[in-house]
């Protein structure tokens, strides 16, 4: 058996893609993509949702139906695609400042409506497009272009935000994880109600090379050290935990999605 | 029947099944109405989380096919504006109703104004062209509303519907057209096969014909400067054609799209320049104007943007006076007329900003006044 390569969602020429040498987000794309061929996607019955950033600029490459959308706002766009027409397979790709910071009230209210989007969320802890500024998602005491000295906020963790929201489905995974990344993102696309695999890949450029992390083996080994199977994570004692983050399936429930009530509510005003 | 109900039973009408939007007053008969009407018909009525998500829920929608709509007022329009820009750029058909209420900022929130024609037509960051109506009367907040649908599936272009808060909840007997009284369009439709389809190419009239997702045409549409296959395009020559065509394709219609009324004009030597509530008042002023030997007459502005100024020349310069009445205190649309007639026409600004309507004696005292004395704002 042949296996995926997703090459046939890609536009043909566009490689290679713009994105800086050891950015996780071709890794992600390429895992999406392969798990798009896996699942059996059309172009027709798809359509990839983005917004403002570095991830933004991934729509220009597929042959789907693609919407980019204005920063922040890529959730509220796909909830109106998903509502109208709830057939279609609506994936949104975010950066950590659109999904978090900018967007952070559509996240948490897309995973409160349980509306059947997936959201796969690239957390690289900075802005990496306007030179590296901190985020939302940026840890506490870290440096950016704009937290010179570190950074005196706390971080928001994006899995325990989208959990705590009511959203069906959470995962998390790293460029460390090729393929455990692919198969989270399938079973994030197979759920029905919002779902979201967060891929956590510090920005090499900024990030990086402010928090001792400019080479990719370096920050391939940050994750690889840090990166705990959830399983494993829970395991730890607490004060144990606070050196690692958990990877894997974080959060798999079936309440009921947003357009399965909605149904329910179109029966009742016909008998009204 | 109120004005707003009005605008909800039109949208419907219209072939609206799609609402989105975010409580505000003067404006929330709209989705009351919206959120009744729509499930019983198979729509959608969706309460999104701020004004922001609203208009980008109805462009995700409207490019899935439907015909769709927001409501809200000044500072719920104010953070539309972003999203309402793509909504441009990306040529995607869609209805706002702005119920213009007095500002700034929270201003008298529940108190008219005709404050908002510049923000409608400028308050998005870059270079572009939306259509705006105004309705005057119950029946007008009716059929403006399909019209607006028309506009904007014709077109492909944002329509903004701008009601003052004294229409939106002005109570008056009406007739609702019945079914196929009153045209409704729909947005063409691509023809070719899904390979060959350029969802930015214009046909003939200007205008590209549009796909919905999920039909057979598979498509891009995207915030970001594009050709004419909706994928980026960073290229001068394209930017150019681009801004130039969402400009042209609504010039080259103005004509079809420039909707007036007026009132007692042939014979008129002053015209009494208005839009929404200040026409009931203008018309009133005109007539009591007559009984004094005035021979005033009326033109109602239904389109706001594109300005009509062919229409405003038309008849101004006939006149010997000029006067426009607004809720507000620059004088929005003043400024527009005197464009429209150049240096050197009497134009006699009526002004009121303090969240009280404007009266036909307060258009009579300001006609009365001799030539060239500067009008005071009250």
């Amino acid at each position: 058996m042949s296996h995926a390569t997703g090459l046939k969602y890609l536009k043909p020429g566009v490689l290679p893609h713009m994105w800086c040498s050891g950015c996780g987000i071709g890794g992600m794309l390429g895992a999406l993509l392969r798990a798009f061929e896996e699942l059996g996607y059309g172009n027709t019955d798809t359509v990839v949702v983005t917004g403002i950033g570095c991830t933004g600029k991934l729509d220009d490459y597929l042959v789907t139906n693609a919407l980019h959308t204005t920063h922040g706002r890529a959730l509220a766009y796909a909830t109106g695609i998903k509502a109208f027409r709830p057939r279609l397979n609506v994936v949104v790709i975010m950066g950590d400042g659109d999904s978090v910071t900018i967007g952070g009230n559509h996240f948490i209210h897309a995973a409160r409506r349980n509306i059947d989007l997936t959201a796969i969320v690239l957390n690289n802890l900075n802005y990496g497009m306007t030179g590296g500024q901190v985020s939302g998602t940026t840890p506490e005491w870290a440096v950016t272009s704009t937290t010179l000295y570190g950074n005196p906020e706390r971080e928001f963790d994006i899995c325990a935000l989208a959990a705590t929201a009511g959203a069906n489905y959470v995962a998390r995974s790293t460029p460390y994880h090729g393929w455990e990344m692919k198969e989270l993102m399938k079973r994030a696309l197979s759920k029905t109600g919002f779902s979201l695999v967060e891929v956590v890949s510090p920005c090499p450029t900024y990030f990086g090379r402010y928090n001792e992390m400019q080479e990719t083996p370096e920050m391939l080994q940050w994750l690889g050290e840090r990166a705990l199977p959830v399983e494993r994570y829970r395991s730890l004692a607490e004060a144990e935990r606070k050196n690692y983050f958990p990877v894997g399936t974080l959060v798999d429930r079936d309440e009921a999605d947003f357009n399965t009530r909605y149904d329910r509510i179109r029966a009742r005003a016909r008998q009204q | 029947m109120q004005g707003n109900q009005a605008i909800a039973e039109g949208a419907i009408y219209a072939g609206a099944r799609f609402f989105a939007g975010y409580p505000i007053t003067p404006s929330s008969e709209i989705a009351d109405e919206c959120a009744a009407r729509l499930p019983k018909l198979g729509g959608m009525f969706l309460q999104m989380e701020d004004e922001m998500g609203s208009i980008a829920a109805v462009i995700g929608a409207s490019l899935a096919g439907a015909k769709a709509l927001t409501a809200t007022s000044g500072p719920g329009f104010s953070l539309m504006q972003e999203n309402l820009g793509l909504a441009v750029m990306g040529e995607v058909p869609c209805v706002v109703v702005d119920v213009q209420r007095s500002g700034p900022s929270t201003g008298l929130a529940t108190k008219p104004a005709q404050s908002d024609i510049m923000q409608v037509r400028w308050g998005r960051h870059g270079d572009q062209s939306v259509i705006a109506l105004c309705p005057a009367t119950v029946r007008e907040c009716f059929t403006l509303t399909v019209q607006a649908f028309n506009f904007a599936e014709r077109f492909r272009v944002p329509v903004i519907l701008m009601p003052d808060e004294i229409i939106a909840h002005m109570r008056e007997n009406v007739v609702l057209p019945l079914a196929g009284e009153i045209e409704v369009i729909d947005r063409k439709a691509p023809g070719g096969t899904p390979a060959a389809y350029l969802p930015f190419k214009p046909d003939d009239d200007g205008v590209a014909p549009l796909a919905a997702y999920g039909g057979e045409y598979v498509f891009h549409v995207t915030s970001s400067m594009h050709g004419t296959d909706g994928y980026s395009n960073n290229d001068p020559a394209n930017a150019a054609w681009r801004i130039r065509q969402l400009h042209e394709k609504i010039d080259r219609h103005r004509d079809e799209i420039v909707l007036t009324q007026s009132y007692y004009t042939d014979d008129m030597e002053v015209l009494i320049v208005t839009l929404g509530a200040t026409t009931r008042a203008g018309r009133t002023a005109a007539l009591e104007a007559r009984t004094q030997g005035i021979k005033a007459g009326v033109l109602q502005l239904q389109t706001i943007w594109p300005f009509p100024d062919q229409e405003v020349a038309a008849l101004g310069r006939r006149a010997r006076t000029v006067v426009v009445p607004e809720m507000n205190f620059s004088g929005q649309v003043a400024g527009e007329v005197q464009k429209a007639l150049g240096p050197g026409a009497d134009i006699r600004r009526v002004n009121k900003f303090n969240g009280t309507i404007i009266t036909p004696q307060d258009i009579l005292d300001v006609m009365a006044r001799p030539a060239g004395v500067k009008s005071e704002r009250s």
